[in-house]
């Protein structure tokens, strides 16, 4: 048992470090430190920049074009990438549908469809919660009925972030209405320029344009165009979330938007003094900073137990849980640390990121499913 | 970077959890809590003859320190089982005190002994109204002929009615807050000038205050010096308190867990409600952050002092004390009216849990422990 990074694994960190540092554009760097919204050519931009090194694709194998790293490297990886501002790699191809793909789906999609995730050309969304159907997942609706070799697809997904930019989708959808639910689903890789596709936007609390309806009006897609079995889907579709749960956690963010926190804290006065240096705000930081730090241990547990059975367990649902309470608690404090100056214009984003992040505990299963999950799985309740 | 213990560690590991498993079950833990001495010598020198009393005496005296994955692994299913004995405040404070200030002849004499289960020494340090600020240091040392002797009170000397020595730390110069001019000081529990008020803690571990009044004492070491030999005492001490306080955590956690899945109401068992379902889910989050921070209070325990040891330390009691609250009160709660009777596992748990919690620096100590250290460490 050894908490420390091997020599190795430091060489490794500095070699990150060293070239995310060099190669990360200053203005995409500013607007991620100083939490400004990143423009699809920001995030395009690092991923071929990462592409051209060799490192698209972090956490995939080698025999895809991946880096082959282990979750250790991946992890140091993250961190540094958080740590240095680099926008967040899109997780819909990377960490969605690419496994998926590689696990699932056939030679033929392999070759069509990796290379894009890796190459930034492709830009996925995720098709998957409907207006009736969010924890509830597999009560999905939109209908994909058989006609020779397509199939035509109508219903409705919503939540779908960042679908104004994407320019592919892969999405549940229902191809036997007649079986238990679980068992009529389908997972189809759908190109969004197909006639009848269409998306309107939907504004959140903090006035922003980051998640879609995405409509589905008789859309024909071909049958090579369906991962895996028909009504084989609700398989994918679990392997697919416990997959996005990995990372959830986002310590490498957290600590970042931490230091955030206590710079902003250090600048503001109270009675004179740095407002850091008031021990009431000063123990409400130091809370989080400790469960911030346990997290960071908890998370390198269950990457080392993944390491050893090769997929993540249950305890997944437990750094989703704590990895957005930790979050949302950073965010919540900053915007307290600012005091007036959040709710004025030279507050820039602070209560907007407060606003903002409440969606955390609310997506990628709520936390109060993980709860069930854990409940269910690891307690046999 | 890896998470599992050796081979040898983990064998070592089992070996403890069977041997408390089978001689230290509830109810003969039950008897042993019931007699009159409150612990059991019996099972002492059983555990010295596991090793188990030898986990941080130096290689040079036959021990096995640091034994850093041992020694968690250890104090982790003592905790587990609860023990009585006083494997904390001798095999862990009182060593690793003997260890950093002893000279090497008192080594040679305490350690072994020690280790043997046969000598049984623990410290007596903290004072009425220093709360848990180890600096605070009234009671007195003078030069009398060759030797010393100590005026002053002791409070919550863990283990003291079962000691052959008392550790006593006292200052023959320096204000009352002065880390400098801290000595220590064997002194025999049977000596003349000390005289003990025996308890029982909360948690059913024997306990005394202790008054000094001009008791002869053997200094430990160099005068004036200790303060660092206690710091280290006491930090591998909350290391242990938080390796232990998981032990607990677990151990309470699953009798809830089994409870909530036999007890019957409304004709379903009472863990197929959502809301306390939920309840066990946030008990096992804490139990795992807890778990987390008792590996890195391990690991650091065994690095050399500073800011860094300092802050993980302070860090993981937090998170330990706000488990062992949370963790321990819902138990409690979701056993409903069993769970404020003496005759089941759970109220003893609590005990254990709330004691842990404030032992060696509540929560609200260490958060302003942290504090401190993160800004020094900062302005460095």
């Amino acid at each position: 048992m050894d908490l420390n990074f091997t020599a190795e694994e430091v060489a490794f960190r500095d070699e990150v470090r060293a070239f995310i540092t060099a190669s990360v554009p200053a203005e995409t760097r500013r607007k991620v430190l100083e939490g400004l919204e990143v423009s699809r050519d920001d995030t395009i931009g690092w991923q071929r920049i990462l592409h051209g090194n060799g490192w698209g694709g972090p956490n995939w194998p080698r025999e895809f074009g991946g880096t082959g790293w282990d979750p250790v490297r991946q992890l140091i990886f993250e961190e540094e990438s958080a740590a240095a501002g680099t926008p967040r790699l899109l997780p819909f191809g990377l960490k969605m549908v690419g496994p998926v793909i590689m696990r699932f789906g056939n030679t033929e999609q392999q070759k069509r469809f990796l290379p894009k995730i890796l190459s930034g050309e492709h830009w996925w969304a995720q098709g998957y919660s409907e207006p009736g159907s969010g924890s509830d997942l597999a009560s999905l609706k939109t209908r994909a009925e058989r006609k020779g070799d397509h199939y035509l697809v109508n219903g409705q997904k919503t939540w779908i972030t960042l679908a104004q930019h994407a320019n592919w989708i892969f999405c549940l959808v229902r191809t036997d209405p007649a079986v238990k639910k679980q068992s009529g689903i389908s997972f189809l890789l759908i190109d969004m320029k197909t006639p009848g596709v269409t998306v309107r936007p939907i504004t959140l609390l903090d006035g922003s344009h980051e998640v879609n309806e995405v409509w589905f009006e008789d859309v024909a897609v071909p049958v090579e165009n369906r991962v895996g079995e028909e009504n084989g889907g609700w398989t994918y579709a679990k392997f697919l979330l416990q997959h996005e749960r990995t990372n959830i956690a986002g310590v490498g963010a957290s600590k970042r938007e931490l230091l955030r926190l206590k710079r902003i804290a250090s600048e503001e006065r109270k009675d004179g003094k740095p407002l850091i240096a008031d021990p009431g705000f000063a123990a409400r930081v130091a809370q989080v900073e400790i469960e911030l730090m346990a997290l960071e241990i908890t998370n390198l547990r269950v990457l080392a137990a993944e390491a050893e059975r090769r997929s993540p367990g249950p305890e997944a649902s437990l750094l989703k849980i704590k990895g957005t309470e930790i979050q949302q608690a950073i965010s919540e404090l900053m915007m307290h640390a600012a005091g007036p100056r959040a709710l004025s214009a030279r507050g820039g984003t602070l209560a907007a990121t407060y606003l903002n992040l409440r969606k955390t505990s609310i997506y990628g299963g709520s936390n109060e499913i993980q709860k069930n999950i854990i409940a269910q799985t690891i307690l046999g309740l | 970077m890896h998470f599992s213990p050796m081979p040898e560690q983990q064998q070592l590991g089992e070996m403890v959890q069977r041997f408390l498993s089978e001689q230290y079950g509830f109810d003969a833990r039950r008897k042993i809590l019931d007699s009159r001495e409150g612990w059991s010598r019996e099972i002492w020198s059983k555990l010295a003859e596991l090793g188990l009393l030898s986990l941080q005496v130096p290689e040079a005296q036959g021990g096995m320190a640091p034994a850093v994955v041992e020694t968690l692994l250890t104090a982790t299913a003592m905790g587990k089982a609860m023990l009585l004995e006083p494997f904390l405040s001798s095999a862990i404070l009182g060593t690793v005190l003997i260890r950093e200030l002893g000279s090497a002849a008192q080594r040679e004499e305490l350690l072994p002994a020690m280790a043997a289960g046969e000598r049984i020494a623990v410290p007596a340090h903290f004072e009425p109204g220093a709360r848990f600020d180890l600096r605070r240091v009234a009671t007195a040392a003078r030069r009398s002929g060759n030797g010393w002797t100590i005026r002053g009170q002791k409070s919550l000397v863990l283990h003291g009615p079962a000691a052959d020595l008392l550790l006593v730390s006292a200052r023959a110069s320096g204000a009352v807050d002065d880390p400098a001019g801290i000595s220590l000081f064997a002194v025999a529990r049977e000596g003349s000038g000390v005289s003990l008020s025996p308890y029982r803690t909360p948690h059913g571990v024997v306990a005394a205050d202790v008054e000094l009044a001009d008791a002869p004492g053997t200094l430990i070491g160099a005068p004036g010096s200790a303060f660092a030999g206690l710091t280290a005492a006491f930090d591998q001490g909350l290391a242990a308190v938080c390796a232990e306080a998981v032990g607990a955590l677990q151990a309470t956690l699953d009798a809830t867990v089994e409870y909530t899945k036999t007890r019957q109401q409304f004709g379903v068992p009472i863990a197929r409600f959502q809301a306390l379902q939920h309840r066990m889910a946030d008990m096992l989050i804490h139990v795992e952050q807890a778990r987390s921070m008792s590996y890195l209070a391990a690991m650091r325990a065994a690095e050399p002092p500073g800011h860094e040891r300092r802050r993980a330390l302070s860090a993981a009691k937090v998170a330990v004390g706000n488990a062992c609250r949370f963790v321990g009160q819902q138990a409690v709660q979701l056993h409903g009216g069993m769970g404020v009777t003496d005759e089941i596992a759970v109220s003893h748990l609590f005990r254990r849990l709330t004691v842990l919690e404030l032992l060696l620096g509540d929560t609200a100590h260490h958060l302003e422990q942290f504090v401190a250290a993160s800004a020094q460490a900062e302005a460095t």
